[in-house]
């Protein structure tokens, strides 16, 4: 018997025997391949509880399992590992060992929201998925994703100054993230625009590059907005029992 | 809403940072548009980025704030009711700040007490209505308006309609749509369709008009961007699309530089042009393809346009 979702199975505890009798009969070929039995100890009780002080974690209660998320998923079509029922599972009951082995991919989520339309429970699993990736992050047990680092770039530039400029925010993120800044698809885009651009819009762009748009009279809000995020990470970093200083 | 007709008339024009940035033509050509159909867009003067797809995973209620300043200035400095966004992440999290004032206490009080600090009137729900540009055209001009204007149109042009993910997704911040009637759909949009088809276009049927094209890591993770926009790109392709029509700066340029990285990394090529439905649809009033902006799209689209006279 063929095992289906065998992708669900972690490679190492299928045993397939070639040449296999039990009980004084021949089951080699079809019947031969087995999951290795395994028993779990080491259950986290608070991953459900930590994961649902991050935000967009809070629904995640609400789950039952029925996997409209994973199968609605845009990322899970192209990497069938990529399954954020499963994942949701594993925070529920506490499997964080688990969790772990696909820690380098939670983050690969791209927000469209497709789980979050086909859930019936209002579980909004984009955002648990955000919730995981940043849960994981502060643990300790990833560095900061691409993503991550792109996020923070684009919210420091927005809360500096109330807006962004796009060139600044690819340069600095490809460094931020040891990128080189010359990519054959970069210069290939550029080599085309300059095709049939017109001048006065390459001046443009040159100039909010080296003079950042701001929003006037931003200081204010700026302040506050800050205030707000460190009084926001102080509270996620009690939550999940870390210092408060990173 | 027979009244959305003088309503939209005159609205407060939000573009936000990516149409001062790559996505200029969509602006340029959705401002051109207004011109011509005689519209008027009042500039929100002194406004600030939306919060786009980023700040939110760094701490929500400072997009919900962030979105809600821009409403805030339109209804207390301008005292405008409608707030008409083109790029779908601006109108997406206007649309979503709303919803979460209305219903969220924590994002009201966090609004309330950042506006407080920043001097300046808190937004409250209900104060401004906040629509599309396909929203705009469609019932600010109107339908039978726009069909009588068209001159030439986009005949024989072959168009995919590619809505992708903020314009529909989730559902619960669109409260307007799935209402029967003329409304919009969120699981099979047609606005732009509609719009498109009045202008002359020979719509393909393409089933993956609200696919995702990966924008939100388009940089982060570009070799599964690629991998979307190849499949947008292949689908509208199989299905004889000439031209993919888009209505979203982050989709549209995630298109543009994902064919050229498909080419490039996976030597998959395609030849769909990537257009902006605003374009589109300027050509088809007799704009002149500098005044839309053509040329300021990486996917040059002007030898096709000229072939199909259009441009």
């Amino acid at each position: 018997m063929a095992i289906h979702e065998k992708h669900l199975i972690r490679p190492e505890n299928i045993k397939t025997h070639d040449n296999l009798v039990i009980d004084g009969v021949d089951v080699s070929g079809h019947w031969s391949t087995f999951i290795e039995t395994r028993v779990v100890t080491d259950y986290n009780e608070q991953l459900q509880d930590e994961i649902a002080a991050l935000p967009g974690g809070e629904y995640i209660h609400r789950c039952w399992q029925c996997g409209s998320c994973t199968n609605s998923c845009t990322v899970n079509a192209i990497n069938p590992d990529f399954n954020p029922r499963y994942w949701i599972y594993l925070i529920r009951v506490g499997m964080e060992s688990e969790l772990l082995r696909d820690k380098e991919i939670i983050w690969q989520c791209v927000s469209c929201n497709k789980c979050t339309y086909a859930c019936p429970r209002d579980v909004v699993p984009e955002g648990v998925m955000k919730a995981t990736a940043h849960w994981l992050e502060m643990k300790g047990h990833t560095a900061p994703s691409n993503s991550t680092i792109f996020d923070e770039e684009f919210t420091r530039q927005v809360v500096q100054t109330g807006k962004i400029e796009d060139g600044r925010i690819l340069m600095n993120f490809l460094k931020n993230s040891k990128q080189p800044l010359f990519q054959d698809w970069l210069i290939q885009m550029v080599k085309q625009m300059l095709w049939h651009l017109p001048i006065k819009y390459l001046m443009g762009m040159g100039l909010a590059t080296l003079f950042q748009p701001k929003t006037k009279s931003w200081g204010k809000a700026r302040a506050a907005i800050e205030e707000h995020i460190a009084e926001e990470k102080a509270a996620e970093r009690a939550a999940l029992g870390l210092d408060a200083a990173e | 809403m027979p009244d959305r007709k003088e309503k939209y008339k005159k609205v407060a024009y939000y573009h936000g940072c990516a149409l001062e940035g790559t996505a200029q033509p969509y602006n340029t050509s959705t401002r051109a548009i207004a011109k011509k159909l005689d519209l008027e867009l009042v500039d929100i003067k002194n406004w600030n980025c939306c919060g786009a797809m980023e700040v939110k995973n760094v701490d929500p209620e400072i997009q919900t704030y962030l979105s809600s300043r821009v409403m805030s200035l339109a209804h207390n400095n301008m005292g405008q009711d409608v707030v008409m966004a083109p790029c779908n992440g601006c109108y997406h999290n206007l649309k979503k700040a709303e919803y979460d004032i209305s219903h969220k206490e924590k994002s009201r009080e966090v609004v309330e007490k950042i506006s407080a600090k920043a001097d300046h009137p808190a937004y409250e729900a209900g104060q401004v209505e906040t629509i599309h540009a396909l929203d705009w055209i469609k019932y600010g001009y109107g339908e039978d308006e726009l069909k009588a204007k068209i001159k030439g149109g986009l005949k024989g042009l072959k168009v995919a309609n590619y809505y992708g993910c903020m314009y529909t997704r989730p559902r619960h911040i669109f409260p307007e749509k799935d209402q029967g009637g003329d409304s919009e759909s969120t699981s099979k949009p047609h606005y732009m369709d509609d719009l498109l088809a009045i202008a002359g276009a020979e719509n393909v049927e393409f089933p993956l008009k609200t696919a995702c094209c990966g924008g939100a890591h388009t940089l982060s993770d570009s070799d599964t961007s690629t991998r979307l926009v190849l499949n947008i790109l292949l689908a509208a392709e199989a299905a004889g699309a000439e031209v993919i029509a888009t209505e979203c700066p982050t989709c549209h340029s995630g298109l543009e530089m994902h064919q050229i990285r498909a080419l490039k990394r996976m030597s998959a090529e395609t030849n769909v042009k990537v257009v902006y439905f605003t374009q589109l649809l300027g050509l088809a009033l007799g704009l002149s393809p500098r005044k839309v902006g053509i040329h300021e799209n990486v996917s040059n689209s002007i030898p096709l346009l000229k072939e199909k006279k259009i441009a």
